[in-house]
């Protein structure tokens, strides 16, 4: 078991090369092994996320009324509205928009999600995968063995750097999820391993910094349209990533880069909701708002 | 190594996976420890759980787990009514008091028969680890089978249990062993990779000197 583990991108793409395997290959016998479940398992596994992706889109644009703390009302159906007008144009773009605001206003409103790799991050996997995936015809199995790719990612991030607000801020999660859903696209348009990695070491590179400073500590502002706008990021990523742009600074030195920028982040940036937007005079004035109405 | 669908998963309702799935996993670890069905359970809300827990659904979370569902449920959010219907009061407070953990809730149950306190803390991404039970510290996380004992302090009490597990096949993960200070009442908490069945159980809890036999499903996260 131990020779199928990889702790950086570099030795997972060496490893698929030397056992003669596709990246998410390696990642499926992995899990196979590490969990004592079957492979058929494993990717019957990944299957069910996948539909229930597809569903929390669905139910996304479909639920009624607002979000638990009321800070979000059927945004992404404005989305939605302003494209059957004509208003804004129909095109990848506003789709992923749409589809990552759905999602993330489905979470808070207590739908159910798939967390990728978190609760406050799980609009951007579900939008980029279902937009590319239309676009270009994918199949289900296609999307699974994207996933796959995209859990490999999150995996080197996970052990490397981080992927909790709490420890990272938001670069940790929005930015990873950016990352794995970008070079998710680069293997969905087969992609070589170096460009899957690119894609995603452009998308967390612009993501670098990035607080986690949710206001009144819900998961709603800034969270349901930074997943929007990240969504966006992780496709542009993809599409340098397949024209043959590189990330001057190797993808594993991009992920170490973000873990240290994320130790040395203060605190009031990490969840705690003591800084940034949350600590904006609106963003206290909406927090006495929650509290007074919702005690 | 991190797994796979700790990456791409749990399928959850959210809003947050330490503030509603974590608070699911010990309303349903607390409901598990009381052997009948409640009528009426409080909450006290430390932290972050006490600032937060109306936009995080936390309460709702909390109910849902006392009625047995699990942190996939689309139920969730309507689980207050839920508990209602069944004849379940459930009182919600908020406390300032210094505590654990920044996410930390006090339940305590009431039936018939029991009465039972119990304190949780969460810890991120739906884990959660069980503090106390009736006072008595311990350190549950649910993440194996658990068969919790409580017993009125004798020699050869440990051996007494782990022989019906062996003698049933059941391997014991971990295993621990704590009193109150008057040393009379004891406490065993045994982790084991298998699920137990009624009958095991059943047969712990004819032991001599045992006084109540818990017995907590893993949490499949």
């Amino acid at each position: 078991m131990d020779k199928l583990k990889f702790h950086t991108l570099q030795d997972w793409e060496a490893l698929s090369r030397r056992l003669g395997l596709s990246l998410h290959e390696l990642v499926v016998k992995l899990e196979a092994f590490t969990s004592g479940k079957s492979e058929g398992v494993v990717k019957e596994k990944m299957l069910q996320n996948w539909l229930v992706m597809q569903q929390a889109i669905a139910d996304g644009f479909a639920k009624e009324g607002a979000t638990m703390g009321e800070l979000a009302d059927k945004e992404a159906l404005k989305l939605k509205n302003a494209v059957s007008k004509g208003i804004v144009r129909d095109d990848r773009l506003s789709k992923v928009c749409a589809r990552a605001l759905a999602v993330s206003e489905l979470n808070a409103a207590m739908g159910r999600i798939v967390a990728a790799p978190t609760a406050g991050s799980c609009g951007i996997l579900p939008a980029v995968l279902a937009t590319v995936g239309e676009d270009i015809n994918s199949t289900d199995d296609e999307i699974v063995d994207a996933l796959f790719v995209a859990a490999g990612i999150g995996i080197v991030i996970a052990e490397r750097a981080s992927i909790s607000g709490a420890e990272g801020g938001c670069q940790a999660e929005c930015g990873s999820a950016a990352a794995m859903a970008a070079g998710a696209v680069v293997y969905l348009y087969n992609g070589a391993p170096e460009q899957v990695f690119h894609g995603a070491a452009l998308a967390l590179k612009n993501t670098l910094g990035l607080v986690c400073d949710p206001v009144a500590g819900l998961v709603e502002v800034p969270c349901i349209k930074r997943n929007a706008i990240l969504a966006v990021q992780a496709l542009a990523a993809a599409d340098l990533a397949l024209a043959g742009v590189k990330s001057a600074i190797p993808p594993d030195e991009v992920i170490d880069a973000m873990g240290e920028i994320g130790r040395c982040m203060p605190a009031i940036y990490k969840e705690t909701a003591l800084g940034g937007l949350a600590a904006t005079p609106t963003g206290i004035k909406l927090k006495e708002r929650i509290a007074r109405e919702k005690s | 190594m991190t797994g796979v669908f700790d990456i791409i998963g749990p399928i959850m309702v959210g809003p947050s996976s330490s503030h509603t799935a974590g608070a699911v996993n010990i309303g349903r670890v607390a409901r598990q420890i009381l052997n009948c069905k409640p009528y009426r359970v409080e909450f006290t809300l430390y932290g972050s759980f006490a600032q937060t827990y109306k936009g995080h659904g936390t309460d709702r979370a909390l109910v849902a787990g006392i009625l047995g569902m699990t942190t996939d449920d689309p139920r969730i959010k309507n689980s207050l009514a839920i508990a209602k219907n069944e004849g379940i009061y459930c009182h919600f407070k908020g406390s300032s008091e210094p505590t654990y953990h920044p996410n930390t809730v006090r339940v305590g149950l009431n039936c018939i028969n029991e009465q039972f306190d119990v304190v949780g803390i969460s810890i991120g991404g739906g884990r959660i680890i069980i503090k106390e039970i009736d006072k008595v510290p311990v350190n549950i996380t649910g993440e194996y089978h658990t068969l919790i004992c409580s017993y009125t302090e004798r020699l050869g009490m440990v051996s007494k249990v782990s022989s019906v597990l062996a003698a049933k096949n059941i391997n014991i993960a971990f295993m621990k062993v704590s009193r109150d200070e008057a040393r009379e009442k004891a406490l065993m908490v045994v982790e084991v990779d298998e699920p137990l069945h009624d009958e095991i159980i059943e047969i712990i809890s004819r032991l001599n000197n045992i006084l109540h036999v818990k017995y907590i499903e893993k949490i499949e996260l």
